[in-house]
C-alpha cells in the first residue's frame, strides 16, 4: 500500500495507537467470554475423548475442511464450504494485517501487497459474495424447515458481506476500506462469542473430539458410575455434551431428519441442544434460569425420542443429541417418573426378561408347531447361536414368521440352536430408555446362558439386539444380523433360488441395523438374489424414516397432537412408489408397519413382508420341507 | 406417621401353576413367587403417606423365596426398615401367618397405621388385615382406595361397587386392607436396589410362639373343571369375524 | 335337628342386593342338605324384612350402622349366643371386611371366594376359586359356626316370596372407631353401560389408549358402548363408571364382546347377566373363554377391524 493505513492521524491520535486500543478492547472482552464458556465447559461432568489422536486428526480434516454433510443439502452445502475457506483466507489476511498494523515497523508488507494473497483475498472475495446472495436468498425465498431465521444470523451474513465489499472496494479508498474492514473483524471477535456463530469457534473442537467409538455408545468414557444415574442440571453432563451447545449452527438438518419432529411429537432434537446451551449459560454464569428438566425441557420432549440416530446422521457438526437426551431419561427412570406403560414394561423386563409379561419357560413356545426341536445351545455345540428377541419370540403375529426362518435356516444347513427360557430380552432399548441397571442386569443374564451354550457365533433376527449384543456386550464371538447370514449362505451357495420372486418391492432399513451399524447391503443382496425387484424409497438407506418403536417408545402412548405417526408416513412412501410389497428386516417393523398399513386405509394395496417370507417364495421347490 | 406394612409373596400366576401328588397342595418344584399385588399398593399408599406427612415405613413379611429382593425393592422405594420373620413352619394358612405376623407387629408398635392388601391370592380362610386388627385391637376397615391421614383420624376411602366410594374417618391407630393405592405402585431403577443392598441390612425377627392349627382342610386342589367352554371360532381373523357375523345375526343381535 | 343356616343379609343404599338373595338360594339347598333351618340376618332397616321372604326367619337388629366395624360386632355377637351351622356373607367389596372381622372375633375361619358349598356328610364343603381363578380347592372347616365368603353369582336370585318372621335380637356395639361420613359419586360418564344391549369390553390387551379407537369403532358398528376391565380404568382410559366386575357395574347386556381380556373373576362377576357372550383372545388357554359362548383364539388388532367391516357389510 503505498499510505501505510496506520500512519495516519484519527482526531490527532496515531492510526497505529487507535488500532492498539481498538484490538486490545476487542481481544479483552473476547477473552473475557471465551475464559467464561471454557470455564462452564470445565465444571461439566468429566469424559475422556482424548484418545485415539491419530482418528480424530483425519476426522477433523474430513469434517472440518471438506464437510461433506453440509454438501448433502445442495442449496447451502456449496455456499457454505467457500464461506468457510473464506473465512480461514481472511482469518489469516487479518492477522497478518493486524499485527503489521500494530507494529508499523515491521519491515513486511501487508497481504494487499503481496500479489498471491491479494488474489486469494479478491478470488474469495467474489466466490463468498456469491454464497452470501444464495443465503441470504435461501433464508428469503426458499428457507427449510426449522431453519432458525434470526437476526443474529442477517446480522452475520451482512458483517461478512462488508468484510467482502471492503476488499473489493479497496482500489478505491484504500485506507478507508481498510479501517472498515479491520474494524468490523475486531466487532465480530466480540461479537461472535454471543451468538449463533460461537459454532465457528466450538465446532472445530466439537469435531475433534467427537465419538469415535460405535455410532449408539452410551456409555460414558472414563465417567464413573454416577454419571449413567443421569442429569438433571446442566452441570451434570459432561463437557463435551456441553459443548454440543457451543457448537450448534441452528441449521435445522436434525429437526428435518427426526421423526418425532415431522410426526408432531413435541421434541426437537436441535431445541434440546439449543435449550441446554441457554440453560447452561444462564444457570451457569448468571445463576437462574429455573429448573433443566420441568420449565426448560419438557418431559414429554424427552420421552418422544425413538433414538432412530436420524439427528446424530446428519448433524453438520457431529453432535450428539441422544446421550443427551438418554441422560436425562436415566434421571427421570431413577426418580421413577414415568408413562404407566413404561413402568409396566420396565417391571416386567425385570422380573420375567421381556416386555410381554408372560413366562420365559413361554419363550420357545413358537417352536411347538415346527415338529422337530430346535436344538438347545446350552445342551448340544451348535455352530450359530439364535438370538431370537422378544418380539419375533411372543408376538402372535410373529411367531409363524419366526418358524419360516427356523424352516430356511434348517434347509440352508444352518448348524443353530437357541437359548430356550435362558434368553432374555437384548436390553437395547431398555439402556435407551434410560434404565442402565437394568440394562446391565439383562446383559448379565443373557452373559450367563451364553457361557452355558457353545457356539461359534451369534445371529440374530432382531437388529436392537443386534446393536446391543454387537456394540454393547463386550463378546469376543462375531454377531451378525439374520440378513448377513443369509448373504453369505447365498454368496456360498447353500440357498439357492429356482425362479425369480418376480414381486417389485421396497426395503426398509432398520435404523438400528443401519444408521447404527453401517449394514444395508445384505438383504439388498439377498432380495435381488431372490428375485426382487428392488425400489428404492426416498428415504432410503442412511436416510431411511423410522417407523416410531425404537427407544422404548413402543411402550408409550402418542402424545396428544400428533400429525402423521412415523409408520403411517412410511407406508405411504412405499406405497407411492407403486410396488405392493415393503419388505422389512426387524420385528417390530413389521407389527408397526402392518399396523399402519390398516390405519392408512392401505390394506389390499401394500404389503409388509419380512425378508425371510420372500427368500422362502423363491427357494427351489425341492428343498422346501 | 409411623406405619407397619405387611407383605406376603404369593404364586405368580403367570406361571403355569401345578397340583402337587397328594391333589391338595401346590406343587413347589417350579414355582415362582411374587409380592402380592394388593400388598404392594398397601406399600404405596405408606409411601405416598410419607412422602406427605413424614415419618416411618417399616415393612414385614415372612421369609419366602425371593423375599429379600422383595425386601430390598421396598427399601429403595422408600421403606425405612424392613423385617423378616424366619423359622415360620411351612405351608401356614392366613389364619396362622396372621397370627405369628400380628405377634411380630404388635412387638413393632407404636405405629399410626398398620397397612396390608385387603385380600392376598392365596387366602383361603381369612383376611390377614381383619386378623391382626382383632389380635391388635385396633379398627379396621377393608377394601381401601385412599388414606388422608391428620390428627386423631384418618379419612379413609373405601370402594363400593359401581363405583361409588365411602368416606369414613377412622380412629387411628388402626388397620386397613388396601385394595388400590392412590397412584399405582411405583417403579424403582435396579440400580437403586442395588445400592440399598449394599447399604441397608433386612432385620430378621424369629417365628415368636405358636402358629396354632388350621382350622380348614383342604381337601382337594384342582384346575377348575369347566362346565362349559366357548365354541370357538377357527380360521383367519376374517373368516372367524365373518362366521361371528353370521352366528349374531342368526341370533338377532345385529 | 341341626343348628341354622344364616346368610348375612347386604342392603346397598336401602335395598337389599341381588348377592344376598342368590345367597339364601344357596342357604336353602344347604339347609335342605343338612335338614336345618334358614334364617337371614339383618343388621339395619327392618322394612327391608319384606325382600327376605326366601328364609324361614330374618334376625333383625335394627340399630347397626352400615360400617365393618359395626357389622362384624353384631353379627360375632349374634353368632356367640346362637350358634349357627354356619354363615353366607357375601364375598363383595361391601361385605367382605365385615366377614373376616366377625370371624375373626369368633376365631373361626372365613372361608373366602366361594363359588359354591355343599354338606357332605354333615360337614360343609366350600369350592373355592384360588390364585386369580387359576384353581379351585374343595375346603372344610373344622370349627362350627364358620363363616363363608360366598362369590356373587353362586346360584341365581331367591324370589322374596311371602312375609317372613321377623326375630327382633339387640346387640351392644363398641364404640364406633370407623364412622361413615358420605358417600363419594364416581363422575358421570356420559354412558350408562348398565343400560347398554350392546357392550364392547377392553382389556389389558388393547396396550394403548390409541388402541381403544378400535374398539370404540366396533362399538359404533354395533351401536354399541365401550366398557372395561380394572385395568383399563386404572389407565384412566375409561371413566370409573365405565368399569365391569366387582368394582365397577354389573351389566345385562344381549351381547357382551370381550377383547383381550384374560376373565379374572373379579370381572366376570359383572357380567353374569350378559346372554351372548364372546371373547377375543390371544391365549387359547386364557379362563375368559370358559365363561363365553363364542370364541376367537386370535389377535385382537387382527380381528377387531376385520369384525367392524364384517358388522358393517351385514348391516348393508
Amino acid at each position: 500500500m503505498t499510505h501505510d493505513p496506520v500512519r495516519i492521524s484519527l482526531l490527532g491520535v496515531p492510526g497505529w495507537a487507535v488500532l492498539w486500543a481498538l484490538s486490545v478492547a476487542a481481544f479483552g472482552v473476547f477473552g473475557w467470554r471465551a475464559w467464561q464458556l471454557i470455564g462452564l465447559l470445565r465444571q461439566g461432568r468429566p469424559e475422556n475423548r482424548f484418545d485415539q489422536l491419530g482418528q480424530r486428526v483425519l476426522r477433523f480434516c474430513k469434517h472440518v475442511l471438506l464437510q461433506p454433510r453440509l454438501l448433502n443439502e445442495r442449496s447451502i452445502g456449496l455456499p457454505h464450504l467457500l464461506i468457510f475457506w473464506g473465512f480461514v483466507v481472511y482469518v489469516i489476511c487479518f492477522n497478518w494485517s493486524l499485527v503489521r498494523g500494530l507494529v508499523p515497523v515491521l519491515p513486511i508488507p501487508y497481504p494487499e501487497e503481496v500479489f498471491v494473497a491479494a488474489l486469494f483475498l479478491k478470488a474469495f472475495a467474489v466466490l463468498v459474495l456469491i454464497s452470501l446472495g444464495i443465503a441470504v436468498a435461501r433464508r428469503i425465498f426458499f428457507p427449510p424447515p426449522h431453519l432458525h431465521l434470526s437476526w443474529d444470523a442477517n446480522l452475520i451474513l451482512s458483517l461478512i458481506a462488508v468484510l467482502m465489499l471492503t476488499t473489493l472496494l479497496s482500489a478505491f479508498w484504500p485506507r478507508a476500506m481498510w479501517w472498515l474492514h479491520m474494524v468490523t473483524v475486531l466487532f465480530f471477535l466480540v461479537y461472535l462469542p454471543y451468538s449463533k456463530h460461537l459454532h465457528l469457534l466450538a465446532s472445530p473442537f466439537n469435531v475433534f473430539f467427537g465419538n469415535l467409538r460405535p455410532a449408539g455408545d452410551l456409555g460414558i468414557a472414563g465417567g464413573s458410575e454416577e454419571i449413567t444415574a443421569g442429569s438433571a442440571k446442566w452441570n451434570e453432563f459432561t463437557w463435551k455434551q456441553l459443548l454440543s451447545g457451543f457448537s450448534c449452527a441452528e441449521c435445522g438438518r436434525c429437526d428435518r431428519a427426526c421423526p418425532a419432529t415431522t410426526a408432531g411429537f413435541p421434541l426437537q432434537p436441535q431445541e434440546i441442544v439449543q435449550k441446554l446451551k441457554k440453560h447452561t449459560i444462564h444457570a451457569g454464569l448468571e445463576t437462574n434460569g429455573g429448573k433443566l428438566i420441568g420449565d426448560v425441557i419438557t418431559e414429554d420432549e424427552i420421552w418422544a425420542c425413538t433414538t432412530c440416530m436420524s439427528c446424530m446422521e446428519r448433524c453438520a457438526v457431529l453432535n450428539e443429541q441422544i446421550p443427551i437426551i438418554v441422560q436425562l431419561r436415566r434421571h427421570l427412570v431413577a426418580e421413577g417418573q414415568m408413562a404407566k406403560t413404561l413402568q409396566d414394561a420396565l417391571q416386567n423386563f425385570t422380573r420375567y426378561g421381556n416386555s410381554f409379561g408372560k413366562s420365559d419357560r413361554m419363550r420357545a413356545k413358537w417352536t411347538q408347531p415346527l415338529g422337530w426341536k430346535v436344538k438347545d445351545a446350552r445342551k448340544e455345540p451348535v455352530e450359530y447361536l439364535w438370538f431370537v428377541g422378544d418380539y419375533a419370540s411372543y408376538d402372535p403375529r410373529l411367531e409363524e414368521i419366526t418358524r419360516q426362518t427356523a424352516r430356511l435356516f434348517q434347509q440352508a444347513g444352518v448348524d443353530f440352536g437357541i437359548l430356550y427360557e435362558g434368553e432374555r430380552n437384548a436390553g437395547n432399548d431398555v439402556r435407551r430408555i434410560g434404565e442402565e441397571g437394568l440394562f446391565e442386569m439383562l446383559r448379565d443374564k443373557n452373559k450367563q446362558s451364553f457361557e452355558k451354550a457353545q457356539f461359534k457365533a451369534i445371529v440374530t433376527t432382531d437388529p436392537h439386539a443386534y446393536n446391543a449384543l454387537k456394540n454393547e456386550y463386550g463378546l469376543s464371538v462375531p454377531v451378525l444380523h439374520y440378513s448377513e447370514l443369509l448373504d453369505q449362505l447365498v454368496a456360498q451357495g447353500k440357498l439357492t433360488f429356482a425362479k425369480k420372486n418376480g414381486v417389485r418391492a421396497t426395503y426398509h432399513d432398520p435404523c438400528y441395523l443401519g444408521r447404527y451399524n453401517d449394514i444395508y447391503e445384505p438383504a439388498r443382496r439377498v432380495l435381488q438374489a431372490a428375485g426382487v425387484e428392488l425400489v428404492e424409497m426416498p428415504r432410503s438407506r442412511c436416510q431411511s424414516y423410522c417407523c416410531g418403536a425404537g427407544g422404548g417408545r413402543i411402550w408409550m402412548e402418542d402424545t396428544p397432537g400428533v400429525k402423521e405417526r412415523s409408520a403411517e408416513s412410511r407406508v405411504r412412501e412405499a406405497a407411492a412408489l407403486g410396488v405392493d410389497t415393503l419388505v422389512v428386516a426387524c420385528p417390530k417393523d413389521l407389527v408397526m408397519f402392518q399396523d399402519a398399513v390398516k390405519t392408512a386405509g392401505l390394506e389390499g394395496k401394500l404389503t409388509i413382508k419380512d425378508l425371510t417370507e420372500l427368500v422362502q417364495e423363491a427357494l427351489k421347490p425341492a428343498a422346501q420341507a | 406417621m409411623n406405619i407397619l406394612v405387611l407383605l406376603k409373596m404369593v404364586p405368580d400366576v403367570v406361571e403355569e401353576l401345578e397340583v402337587a401328588g397328594d391333589g391338595k397342595s401346590l406343587d413347589t418344584s417350579f414355582l415362582r413367587t411374587i409380592i402380592n399385588e394388593r400388598d404392594d399398593h398397601a406399600l404405596e399408599q405408606a409411601i405416598l403417606l410419607k412422602e406427605r406427612h413424614g415419618g416411618k415405613v417399616t415393612v414385614v413379611a415372612l421369609d419366602a423365596p425371593d423375599i429379600d429382593d422383595t425386601l430390598f425393592a421396598t427399601m429403595a422405594k422408600g421403606a425405612d426398615r424392613a423385617v423378616k420373620i424366619t423359622d415360620a413352619p411351612e405351608g401356614m394358612t392366613t389364619q396362622m401367618a396372621a397370627k405369628l405376623c400380628g405377634q411380630v407387629v404388635a412387638g413393632l408398635l407404636p405405629a399410626d397405621l398398620v397397612l396390608t392388601g385387603v385380600q392376598a391370592l392365596d387366602d383361603l380362610d381369612g383376611l390377614s388385615a381383619a386378623l391382626v386388627a382383632q389380635q391388635l385391637n385396633f379398627p379396621y376397615i377393608g377394601v381401601v382406595t385412599a388414606v388422608t391421614a391428620g390428627g386423631p383420624t384418618a379419612t379413609v376411602l373405601k370402594e363400593f361397587a359401581g363405583g361409588v366410594r365411602g368416606e369414613f374417618a377412622v380412629t387411628l391407630p388402626a388397620v386397613l386392607g388396601v385394595q388400590a393405592a392412590e397412584k399405582p405402585p411405583r417403579y424403582v431403577p435396579v440400580a437403586k436396589v442395588r445400592a440399598v443392598m449394599k447399604t441397608n441390612k433386612i432385620e430378621t425377627v424369629s417365628a415368636p410362639g405358636d402358629a396354632g392349627a388350621a382350622q380348614i382342610e383342604v381337601r382337594q386342589l384342582a384346575k377348575p373343571v369347566v362346565s362349559s367352554h366357548a365354541e370357538m371360532l377357527e380360521g383367519s381373523p376374517e373368516e372367524a369375524a365373518g362366521k361371528l357375523v353370521e352366528l349374531l345375526a342368526q341370533r338377532g343381535l345385529l | 335337628m341341626a343348628s341354622n343356616i344364616w346368610v348375612l343379609a347386604e342392603t346397598w343404599r336401602g335395598q337389599v342386593t341381588e348377592t344376598t338373595l342368590e345367597l339364601l338360594t344357596l342357604g336353602r339347598e344347604v339347609a335342605g342338605q343338612s335338614g336345618s333351618q334358614l334364617e337371614a340376618v339383618l343388621l339395619g332397616d327392618k322394612s327391608l324384612a319384606a325382600s327376605l321372604g326366601a328364609a324361614d326367619n330374618v334376625l333383625c337388629a335394627a340399630n347397626v350402622e352400615p360400617t365393618p366395624e359395626a357389622v362384624a360386632a353384631a353379627l360375632a355377637q349374634l353368632v356367640k349366643e346362637r350358634q349357627p351351622q354356619a354363615v353366607l356373607v357375601p364375598w363383595t367389596n361391601l361385605s367382605m371386611d365385615a366377614g373376616a372381622l366377625a370371624a375373626a372375633q369368633l376365631n373361626v375361619p372365613f372361608v373366602n371366594g366361594c363359588k359354591d358349598l355343599k354338606s357332605d356328610a354333615g360337614t360343609l364343603v366350600a369350592q373355592c376359586v384360588v390364585y386369580g381363578g387359576k384353581l379351585e380347592a374343595a375346603v372344610s372347616a373344622t370349627t362350627a359356626s364358620t363363616l363363608f365368603g360366598v362369590l356373587p353369582g353362586s346360584r341365581s336370585a331367591a324370589s322374596p316370596g311371602n312375609a317372613p318372621t321377623v326375630t327382633d335380637v339387640a346387640v351392644t356395639l363398641p364404640e364406633a372407631k370407623v364412622k361413615f361420613t358420605k358417600y363419594l359419586e364416581p363422575e358421570a360418564g356420559g354412558v350408562d353401560i348398565t343400560q347398554q344391549d350392546v357392550l364392547i369390553a377392553v382389556g389389558r390387551g388393547i396396550q394403548t389408549q390409541d388402541n381403544m379407537e378400535l374398539a370404540n369403532d366396533l362399538a359404533a358398528a354395533l351401536g354399541g358402548a365401550v366398557c372395561g376391565s380394572r385395568p383399563v380404568i386404572d389407565q384412566g382410559w375409561l371413566p370409573l363408571s365405565c368399569q365391569v366386575g366387582k368394582s365397577g357395574m354389573q351389566v345385562k347386556p344381549k351381547l357382551y364382546i370381550m377383547l383381550g381380556i384374560s376373565g379374572a373373576p373379579e370381572h366376570i362377576e359383572g357380567i353374569k347377566g350378559a346372554q351372548v357372550v364372546v371373547a377375543v383372545n390371544t391365549d387359547a388357554a386364557a379362563p375368559v373363554f370358559n365363561a363365553s359362548h363364542y370364541g376367537i383364539n386370535a389377535d385382537l388388532f387382527e380381528v377387531v377391524p376385520a369384525l367392524t367391516e364384517a358388522v358393517k357389510a351385514k348391516k348393508g
